[in-house]
């Protein structure tokens, strides 16, 4: 569908008729030229494509790092695109700096991305600390340097922003100040309240694909994905987490870093940061949302199996038809869901956690961060009186759909928490599951990490009721 | 002292091969390769491909003018498939389109119809097959046999060690610009620029002087570009050659991954005796390398690890036999290290074994067995200026290994599900490329009339920052600032027979050869100025950040003036020059000689931590006194070891490359293949110098530095291996690498 699509490109505004569905790494390096932003995998694994991206949001501008690898074009319409040409001023930027200073680049190749990362850590954080800076950088690969010349960078620039900006500074002039961005980000407001969209998003009608993120699908498909006639549902509605009556509401629409950012969330699930840095880089929870990961019926959907311990419910919309399944129903058999091909899932609901909550995630891949999943399992109980008094366990990982553990979680429900009950309910989970062998283990493997991770659940959450016994 | 790639770096300024503006008309090529390990080709059905939307032109071997052939060492190699195909991944046609996305929609209407042959895996199953690129290799001293005699305890074992995907960022690429009469030039993101020259040469069937090769710089090399870059610039240039259009090639990260070759797999068998006091009196070896489908680098790679079978100790008896087999997957290639890792963690794993039988400690066999000066090595070089104990001790006062250790105890009395591990890591390795031939380098250096200076040598920059270490020496013997100089691209119609950035050499062989070209104009210089002072001799003379000095006193000539006085006066500003390391030779009826000119020598230790439920782990710190020689640029020979050593953290523990039983790769994208990120670097590394250690061969008294390091991270696997011994002393571990979580978790519970 060759739509005009408008954005802002670094200091100037465009206009394109390029395919919506073509990735914007494309778009930059192929049509503008603009080749310091560069392809490594195009699968979102490394980082080296990452832009800043910008979005009018009530008024003021938020920015984020996006892998425009899997960013389609169709998503940019109305957006601020910056990439590291458009960072660029007289001399270096702070970043910069101390990336020269550290010799914290060696080949090159994956820098711009790590200045890209940086840049907008800087951009859209009010504190700064270095945790939370190498998490910024957590989805850039490099190579050459073994990290260590690029974590002594990070904490040089957090030294010099500390010392340097004044509290209260309105934030893109202290950064302009500070040489972190050039002069023009202060127009940029201006000219994001102009762009005109030509094409009010209507209801488009025999679409071939559903895009949330696209984070996902662009690393399968995205050959076939150029010209096809794509609804974008990425950010055309303002997506929310809120709560009702006794539930939390959550729309489809909602990328994992708002979830994850969210102080509902943060109330009812407290570990959701911890969780989320080994679910998925930055870059990728910036564009991946709720309801794309459930559709897409991964296996091993790291956010679909937290959902499932949450028995949560997912609202099916087409037109002005509505219809509630819960998670657990809507898995029928690998990447085969109760749910027609123009069904939108529109919200993702699930139940107030009281205070008697007990909930935990567990993640194991090869690589601890930054990694599709081997095993992953939640478990959420509630536990009142010395007793569970319901108990929902899911796993990934280990069966053609993400799984519920119905039988596993019957059998909790009642029992007082020892170290037999995890060996009991161990021997129940195993018959539950049917996992294979692949690239990401054995099948003995996954076998002993889903006793481990029942293991790891209880020690987790009840470590003055299980013996460390459990683990002989 | 500046690195001025780095200013290009950072605003994303750098020039790689997929960067540079194309030329008006350029199209693109996509290599149609082998779906299948082994069969032969029976038919080709192009189909309508000629009227496909793009198509222009398709290439197959009939194509080929000379020779086709890529084979370096061994002439085994083809560069498309004529009647057989040896592995997936072989290039059998070459699709030129309007554009790279074209050309990939055309390939797939191609259909090739083959008749399917056994398909071999296992270098040992090939080896009992015959299955060889060429015959055994052995390198020995003393007598074995009669050494096990005297030894207390002997232990025996097999090691496995996995492949290693190189993973430099920018993929395999090349762009060839038809140019007048038939010449070609070629910009390549290669580290053998003459390589491609030659190979393209005989490929096109043209004279190597019609060839020129340009390198600007590579987004990460490693090794992998050394000879295996060649296949893509050369098909390039023959598809330029037949449509007289410029051409571009780029493997996407899919194709590279599943067409190029990794570090060697090693499968070996060991016997290792040692005296009551833990002497390592004899050490017997057998290396079944899996060299893939043609020999590329591997009879040269298997050499290396024949070098490096005794790692940083002296054993009286050794009897190595290297064994180079033929499978069928992509032909594996130099990876930083080049086969010596492979021999080293055979030679600790001996020893850890043998630790388990005699109970003496792992550090005791270690320290008892260093280096000494004089000792001579088991292919008959004698050590010289041997920094092995050094090291060691220097390591040991100033990490303090017994506070280590005993903090390491105490973490584990304290905690039951987390343990700790440390292990130690002295490393030796030589330098030289061990063909002696290649050790020559040249360098031209031009000062322009206006005192700026333009170097041009062989060394391909790749991150490793040989630039910034030739500036380094040219700025330190001119003695002007940095700022002055250029470092031009590696270009053969300015530099030819260059020798492949690698080995660690690069610094060594074009620095020298740079030294010498400076002191050549320096010379012509200060005679200019002892004339323009109006004094008979020049031996007052200096130059001093750019000034020209007479007995220690300034004078009115500047660096510039100077320049230009010497211009007007027609004095030769330009020099080439050129170096071969002295000393070296290397007798191959006999494998003895002294193939290196020197040693790096350093020593490791390094601290994990593992969770004992999910068995994942942490490097918490790795501390390191290492033998820089008088580093040229200190922060690039301290990103070097960092750098290195996490590539070798990555062998041993994540990066594991599997196959599946018909050839096919399964580590076949970033999402299945994991390097290390941030958060799996070690927490701490801590890096010291060792003192007063000027190397006499280096230029300016420096060390290479490129390779050594990533030995340190074998030291990784073995801290591992003691943290799981201390949850589960019993723990059932084989020596496989990596150590993957999978591979810990079922040691740690296996019944």
């Amino acid at each position: 569908m060759k739509e005009q699509i408008n954005f802002i490109l670094n200091d100037k505004p465009v206009s394109t008729t390029a395919f919506k569905g073509l990735v914007l790494l494309d778009f930059l390096r192929k049509e503008k030229r603009l080749t310091g932003t560069k392809e490594v995998c195009k699968e979102g694994d490394c980082g080296a494509c990452a832009i800043v991206l910008g979005e009018l949001i009530n008024g003021e501008i938020l920015y984020k790092t996006v892998n425009s690898c899997l960013y389609p074009l169709g998503n940019v319409e109305g957006k601020h695109v910056v990439t590291i040409e458009g960072l660029n001023q007289n001399g270096f930027t702070p970043i910069q700096k101390y990336i020269i200073d550290e010799s914290a680049s060696q080949c090159g190749f994956c820098t711009p991305g790590f200045i890209i990362s940086l840049t907008t850590y800087f951009l859209s954080n009010k504190e700064y600390d270095i945790d939370t800076a190498i998490d910024a950088i957590g989805g850039n690969i490099c190579r050459c340097t073994g990290y260590l010349s690029i974590k002594r960078s990070v904490a040089k620039m957090l030294d010099y922003i500390a010392a340097n900006r004044s509290v209260g500074d309105p934030d893109i002039d202290s950064l302009i100040r500070l040489k972190i961005i050039p002069e023009y980000f202060k127009n940029i407001h201006r000219a994001l309240s102009l762009i005109d969209n030509p094409n009010p998003i209507r209801e488009k009608t025999n679409y071939e694909k559903i895009i949330g993120g696209g984070t996902d699908l662009y690393v399968q498909q995205a050959d076939s994905l150029l010209d096809k006639n794509i609804l974008f549902v990425g950010k055309k509605n303002r997506s929310e987490i809120t709560l009702s009556k006794n539930e939390v509401k959550i729309s489809g629409s909602i990328t994992f870093e708002e979830f994850n950012q969210s102080s509902l969330i943060k109330t009812y699930l407290p570990q959701i940061n911890d969780y989320m840095k080994l679910i998925a880089s930055l870059p990728i929870r910036n564009t991946a949302t709720l309801a794309g990961n459930i559709i897409n019926a991964s296996p091993i959907g790291d956010m679909s199996i937290i959902l499932l311990a949450l028995d949560s419910r997912v609202v099916l919309t087409k037109g002005k038809s509505r219809r509630k399944v819960f998670l657990k129903d809507l898995y029928k058999g690998y990447k085969s869901l109760d749910r027609s091909i123009d069904e939108l899932v529109s919200e993702i609901r699930f139940k107030i956690p009281g205070e008697n909550n007990k909930f935990n995630f567990e993640k194991v891949s090869k690589r601890t961060h930054l990694d599709i999943a081997t095993v992953n399992s939640a478990i959420n109980l509630v536990y009142k009186n010395k007793k569970i008094f319901s108990a929902s366990l899911s796993f990934g990982g280990v069966a053609p759909v993400p799984l519920y553990l119905k039988k596993t979680s019957e059998y909790l429900v009642d029992k007082e928490i020892d170290t037999s009950l995890v060996i009991e309910i161990i021997s129940i989970a195993q018959s539950e599951i049917s996992p294979i062998t692949d690239i990401r283990g054995s099948v003995q493997y996954k076998r002993l990490l889903v006793s481990q991770i029942i293991k790891k659940h209880f020690i987790t959450l009840f470590p003055e009721l299980i013996s460390h016994e459990v683990l002989k | 002292m500046k690195n001025a790639d780095l200013e290009k770096h950072v605003k994303g300024e750098s020039l790689f091969v997929d960067d540079i503006p194309e030329p008006a008309g350029t199209l693109y090529a996509y290599v149609l390769d082998s779906p299948i390990a082994h069969g032969i080709i029976k038919s080709i059905d192009f189909g309508d491909i000629k009227s496909a939307e793009g198509f222009i032109d398709v290439l197959t071997w009939h194509d080929i003018e000379g020779e086709n052939q890529v084979g370096g060492i061994i002439h085994d190699e083809v560069l498309l498939a004529e009647k057989e195909v040896h592995f997936i991944g072989e290039p059998i046609a070459v699709i030129v389109a309007d554009s790279a996305r074209n050309a990939k929609l055309i390939a797939k209407r191609i259909s090739i119809e083959f008749e399917k042959l056994p398909v071999v895996l296992d270098p040992r199953e090939a080896f009992s097959k015959k299955l060889l690129i060429k015959p055994p290799v052995i390198f020995q001293n003393g007598n074995v046999e009669n050494a096990w005699k005297e030894c207390s305890f002997i232990a025996e074992g097999t090691v496995e060690s996995g492949g290693q995907e190189h993973l430099y960022l920018e993929t395999q690429c090349a762009l060839a610009v038809p140019k007048e009469s038939d010449s070609i030039k070629i910009y390549s993101s290669t580290q053998g620029p003459t390589v491609v020259q030659r190979t393209a040469a005989k490929v096109l069937n043209l004279p190597m002087n019609k060839i020129e090769v340009d390198v600007l710089r590579l987004g990460g090399g490693f090794g992998g570009k050394e000879d295996q870059a060649t296949h893509w610039a050369v098909l390039a240039a023959l598809a330029a050659k037949k449509t007289k259009r410029p051409v571009k090639l780029v493997l996407s990260r899919l194709q590279d991954l599943r067409v190029t070759g990794k570090r060697h797999p090693y499968s070996s068998d060991y016997k290792i005796g040692l005296t009551d006091d833990g002497k390592i009196l004899a050490f017997q070896v057998t290396y079944f390398q899996d060299a893939g489908a043609c020999a590329d680098l591997s009879p040269a790679i298997l050499e290396r690890t024949l070098f490096h079978v005794a790692n940083s100790y002296h054993i009286p008896n050794i009897l190595a036999t290297g064994i180079s087999c033929k499978t069928n997957i992509p032909p594996n290639t130099a990876f930083r290290g080049f086969g010596g890792p492979q021999a080293m963690f055979v030679m600790e794993s001996a020893i850890y074994n043998a630790s388990v039988i005699s109970g003496i400690p792992v550090k005791l066999i270690q320290k008892n067995n260093l280096l000494d000066e004089g000792d001579e090595f088991h292919y008959g070089q004698i050590a010289e200026n041997v920094n092995a104990r050094k090291c060691w001790n220097y390591a040991d006062e100033i990490y303090s290994f017994e506070k280590m250790e005993s903090e390491v105890h105490k973490f584990n009395e304290d905690n039951k599900i987390t343990k700790r591990g440390i292990a130690y890591m002295p490393v030796c390795f030589g330098i030289s490329f061990t063909s002696t031939f290649l050790n020559q380098a040249s360098a031209l250096i031009h000062v322009y009339s206006d005192g700026s200076v333009g170097v041009s040598t062989a060394a391909i920059e790749m991150g490793q920052g040989v630039n910034a270490k030739i500036i380094s020496i040219v700025s330190q013997t001119f003695s002007i600032n940095s700022d002055k100089i250029r470092i031009e691209s590696t270009n053969t119609t300015r530099i030819a027979n260059t020798s492949a950035t690698a080995a660690s050499s690069g610094a060594d062989l074009n620095g020298n050869a740079a030294l010498i070209a400076c002191k050549n104009i320096l010379e012509r210089l200060k005679k200019s100025a002892a004339e323009e002072l109006s004094l008979n001799d020049y031996s007052s003379i200096s130059i001093k950040e750019d000034w020209i000095y007479n007995k220690d006193i300034k004078t009115d000539l500047s660096w510039e003036l100077l320049v230009n006085k010497s211009y007007m006066k027609r004095i030769n500003l330009s020099s080439h020059a050129f170096y071969a390391t002295p000393q070296i030779y290397f007798d191959r009826t006999i494998n003895k000689g002294r193939p290196f000119a020197y040693h790096v020598y350093g020593t490791a230790a390094t601290v994990v931590e593992l969770d004992c439920i999910l068995g994942r782990y942490q490097v918490e710190s790795v501390s390191i006194v290492h033998d820089y020689g008088k580093s040229l640029h200190h922060n690039v020979d301290v990103g070097q070891v960092e750098g290195g050593l996490l590539q070798g953290i990555g062998w041993m523990t994540l990066e594991e490359i599997k196959y599946s039983d018909s050839g096919d790769l399964l580590s076949n994208s970033l999402s299945t293949y994991k390097i290390p990120d941030i958060y799996s670097a070690p927490r701490e590394i801590n890096i010291h110098f060792l003192k007063n250690s000027e190397n006499p061969f280096g230029p300016l008294k420096s060390k290479a530095i490129g390779e050594p390091p990533l030995m340190y991270g074998i030291g990784t696997y073995f801290a591992l291996l003691n943290a799981m011994r201390a949850f589960n002393p019993n723990v059932h571990y084989q020596i496989s690498a990596p150590l993957t979580p999978e591979k810990v978790l079922l040691a740690l519970y296996k019944k």
